[in-house]
């Protein structure tokens, strides 16, 4: 039983390796749709999309400035943090977001680029919607 | 793959489960030993190592999520809409959430923090769009989307902790949402994940 578990996990961990090393050589893009499901799975915790709970409000996330989400009380740094949030600084805030904003109160990291790339496409496309629909 | 034990794996398993007691009473003797020096040092906080305020203001992000998982659990209940065995099971996890929110607190209190308090009921309702909740189902799907959050939000969490002892601890926070999360999966008959490190 043992053996075949060993074996089991073995050939699973060769399989991850290969899977990362193949994510390391094309440039890590996102896709809205796989990012809805993420979204739900790894920020679905804290944050939705129209309601502030433990974090804001994501509509329209992309183009604004941190800490400005209306009502939602923010922690002091990231509310005096001079931060646009674009695709570029959501990938660095996602990686550590205590390393971009000393004082935050969002410790969550993700590490896996391609999750990252696919998250921040999904909030995009929200975040183009509102401004459209507005 | 079957599930059949054989009673060498029985003994295995009891074994384990032994094991598990143990390392369960190391995590309390740390807890005891953590609040017994703050007290033999007079100040409001612990003896940690890194960083005490970042880690009680992580810590305390966790307690906002215990609060609504706790309102969430409380808004179905009394519901109305819950059969009594499934109202059963939704007390008992949420006895589990409130668990956890005193843990936490004492911790952020160990560290010199302050625990941060529960919103109203009626701003939980919002923030989860409890209108939307119109029958059993619905509330289960809800649980079953918070619990995973929020094992999740535990795991990704935890490696920003400067803390050892609090890793242990969010492990251990992460196994009891995903815990719940299986527990209500099977619930309403859906499958579990086909591919392993599902969760984090
Ligand atoms: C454990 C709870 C938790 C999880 C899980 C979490 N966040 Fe957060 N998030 C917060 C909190 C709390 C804040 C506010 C931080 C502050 O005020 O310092 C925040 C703030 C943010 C902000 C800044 C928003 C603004 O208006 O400036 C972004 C962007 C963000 N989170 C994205 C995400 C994404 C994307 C995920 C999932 C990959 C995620 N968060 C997971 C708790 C969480």
């Amino acid at each position: 039983m043992r053996k075949i578990l060993g074996g089991t996990l073995c050939s699973a961990a060769a399989l991850a390796a290969l899977g990362s090393a193949a994510l390391a050589q094309s440039p890590a893009t996102g896709d809205a749709a796989g990012g809805e499901k993420l979204y739900q799975t790894k920020c679905g915790g804290c944050h939705s999309l129209d309601m502030n709970r433990v974090g804001p409000a994501h509509r329209g996330v992309v183009g604004r400035k941190a800490g400005s989400a209306p009502n939602y009380a923010y922690s002091p740094a990231l509310k005096a943090a001079d931060i646009a949030w674009d695709e570029k600084t959501l990938d660095l805030w996602l990686q550590n977001p205590m390393a971009m904003v000393k004082g935050t109160r969002m410790g969550f990291r993700l590490s896996d680029a391609q999750q990252r790339a696919e998250i921040i496409a999904y909030l995009t496309a929200m975040s183009a919607k509102a401004a459209g629909g507005s | 793959m079957t599930f059949h034990q054989s009673p060498a794996d029985r003994a295995l398993s009891r074994r384990k489960a032994l094991a598990a007691g143990g390392v369960l009473s190391v995590a309390g003797i740390s807890v005891l030993a953590g609040s017994a020096s703050a007290g033999l040092f007079g100040g409001k906080n612990k003896k940690t190592k890194g960083d005490p305020e970042a880690d009680a203001a992580l810590i305390n992000t966790a307690i906002s999520l215990e609060h609504e998982g706790i309102a969430a659990y409380q808004i179905a209940a009394e519901s109305g809409l819950l059969e009594p065995a499934v109202l059963e099971v939704g007390v008992l996890f949420q006895s589990h959430h409130k668990a956890h929110r005193d843990e936490l607190a004492r911790i952020v209190t160990t560290l010199g923090g302050t625990p941060v308090e529960a919103d109203s009921q009626a701003a939980y309702a919002e923030q989860i769009e409890a209108g939307n909740l119109k029958n059993q189902a619905d509330i289960l799907q809800l649980a079953i989307r918070l619990e995973l959050g929020a094992a999740n939000a535990y795991l990704g969490v935890l490696p920003g902790l400067m803390d050892p002892d609090y890793h242990h601890l969010f492990a251990r926070l992460a196994a009891d949402e995903a815990m719940h999360w299986a527990a209500l999966k099977g619930a309403v008959g859906e499958a579990l994940p086909q591919n392993a490190l599902s969760f984090g």
